[in-house]
């Protein structure tokens, strides 16, 4: 039983990082009904500058810090500008195609950059365990659990407090009646990302400082995680996506104690499989049913 | 205050509107009626910017604002109600007007929500739902909210792009006891409608738009004794 409360912590604090990476596509598929697949591989990429300015400048962790977060937004924006952008005009399916175009186009720069495929990341400042009653927690993991928990809460008060996301909000809602307002979507949408990469620069390197090694396969793997917690957690939904990154997490803490390590990954694959069967909409899926029941209602 | 000089505007190869000419005077109510498919709402698009007119211009006070971005037309001073009013239905009310607001560059908090306030005191029913998400109220409060709403960009002239289409008889009279009201505190209002019947009350000049182009244009007695308008437009002869 310790055990398995044991796991659920853990898993919590990881997975609190997959929900930050949920909600960055969560709010992009929001505002503009599209999906950025580049998304991961953009984090990756720069990730990977932030360990090229480790291993060649010698910098301190917390330059690779800012040097992955700010590279991901750059990166972020050229994606938005070619792939979303440019295409703004044409089907949302042509987004979700370029973003995998670009995405083996970033996949490739890294691999130019640093063509060894394996590279140590830096770790955190911090490092060592707490120990709380039967339980014991790894600062690494408080550390990730504090800083993703203080940027959903940022976030929050952004999209519900801040004129940006009362903007942001009216664009999702409809981008029409948003430019009757006054309010230039296309700018939204440009800060949007911005925001967005920022958020996922940050789960990209709260999760690397814990993995302590990074590969061009990260781009994929955040891709998927995010994904997976977005529909696990109901497509649209940002508590759901919250929700979504932490029941993974759980369950991937879980399997790879009672299973084995082998299984950590499949066990997720399991989970979505059976949610979509059974719920399809995910979570808290019913939400999305809903807005698109109220915005035909007519009285 | 709003002149429409020969503006050609349409979709692709669709001409919508084929050189259309007309005038919105300070503190009247312009109505702009015609039925379906008339290019009543690809007018009201090219005037908000959405539309881009071929040729033509637009003119609001002397400046010409022809093909400008919607977000500058919106600061100009031309607000737009919506056709099917198309709030926020994810909203609240209250952030339904805010949203209204976002164009103003003074963007100080108390001056919004004193005119937040103000509005609350317009329309009460909105008061008493302003927590409410926008997408709960009946027809009747969604198109109450759509005009405080646009009313919140303090605009100088108010394009309302059918406001009765899809409301019970009642509604209707009261949406149009609203429009009287913004008249008699000296609002410019341009009004597309189909409800012939209604916008006879309040209108001070008429223009009939047919497949894109101005067929007729009046003052309401004129249109009452044209008679093939009131056959195509008022629908029952009274009397």
């Amino acid at each position: 039983m310790i055990n398995f409360l044991q796991n659920c912590l853990d898993g919590a604090m990881i997975g609190s990082s997959y929900s930050l990476l949920a909600i960055s596509f969560t709010i992009i598929f929001g505002i503009m009904g599209r999906i950025n697949l580049a998304l991961g591989p953009s984090i990756m990429l720069g990730a990977f500058l932030g360990t090229w300015a480790f291993i060649n400048l010698e910098v301190s962790p917390w330059t690779v810090a800012m040097v992955t977060i700010i590279a991901t937004i750059l990166i972020g924006i050229y994606v938005e500008r070619l792939c979303f952008w440019a295409i703004r005009r044409d089907v949302a399916m042509a987004s979700m195609v370029s973003s995998f175009a670009i995405w083996m186009q970033l996949e490739e720069i890294a691999l130019n950059l640093l063509p060894e495929r394996t590279y140590p990341f830096p770790k955190l400042f911090v490092s060592g365990t707490i120990e709380i009653g039967p339980f014991f927690l790894r600062y690494e993991h408080l550390v990730t659990f504090g800083i993703a928990m203080l940027s959903m809460l940022g976030l929050a008060f952004l999209l519900y407090r801040s004129r940006f996301g009362l903007a942001l909000r009216a664009v999702s809602e409809s981008r029409k009646t948003a430019a009757y307002m006054g309010i230039d979507p296309n700018k939204i949408i440009f800060w949007t990302f911005i925001l967005v990469s920022f958020f996922g620069g940050i789960a990209g390197y709260l999760l690397l400082a814990t993995d302590q090694q990074i590969t061009p396969n990260f781009g994929l793997w955040a891709t998927l995680k995010g994904l997976i917690a977005m529909m696990l957690g109901g497509m649209g939904s940002l508590v759901g996506a919250v929700i979504g990154g932490v029941v993974i997490g759980i369950i991937e803490a879980q399997t790879q104690w009672y299973l084995g390590n082998a299984y950590r990954d499949l066990s997720v694959y399991v989970v979505l499989f059976v949610m979509l069967i059974f719920h399809p909409g995910g979570l808290l899926g019913n939400q999305f049913a809903h807005k698109a029941d109220i915005k035909f209602k007519r009285v | 205050m709003l002149q429409i000089n020969d503006v050609t505007a349409g979709y692709g190869m669709i001409k919508a509107l084929k050189g259309v000419f007309l005038e919105a005077r300070q503190g009247e109510v312009t109505c702009l009626l015609g039925p379906n498919g008339a290019g009543k709402t690809t007018l009201i698009y090219t005037i908000a910017g959405i539309v881009r007119a071929q040729t033509g211009s637009i003119v609001l006070n002397q400046v010409n604002i022809t093909n400008f971005t919607p977000q500058n037309i919106v600061k100009r001073g031309i607000a737009v109600v919506p056709e099917n009013r198309l709030v926020f239905p994810l909203m609240s009310v209250r952030e339904n007007l805010l949203a209204g607001a976002f164009s103003r560059k003074e963007g100080k908090n108390t001056i919004v929500q004193n005119d937040i306030k103000q509005m609350f005191s317009k329309f009460p029913v909105l008061n008493e739902r302003s927590e409410q998400l926008a997408g709960t109220l009946s027809g009747g409060e969604q198109q109450m909210l759509a005009v405080a709403r646009a009313l919140m960009s303090k605009p100088k002239i108010l394009l309302m792009d059918e406001p009765s289409v899809g409301l019970a008889p009642l509604i209707v009279a009261q949406i149009f006891g609203i429009i009287l009201e913004m008249k008699n505190e000296g609002m410019t209002i341009f009004l597309v409608e189909q409800n012939a019947n209604m916008a006879l009350k309040v209108a001070d000049k008429f223009y009939l738009l047919e497949q894109g182009e101005i067929t007729f244009e009046g003052v309401p007695d004129q249109i009452k004794d044209a008679d093939i308008i009131q056959r195509a437009y008022l629908g029952n002869k009274k009397k």
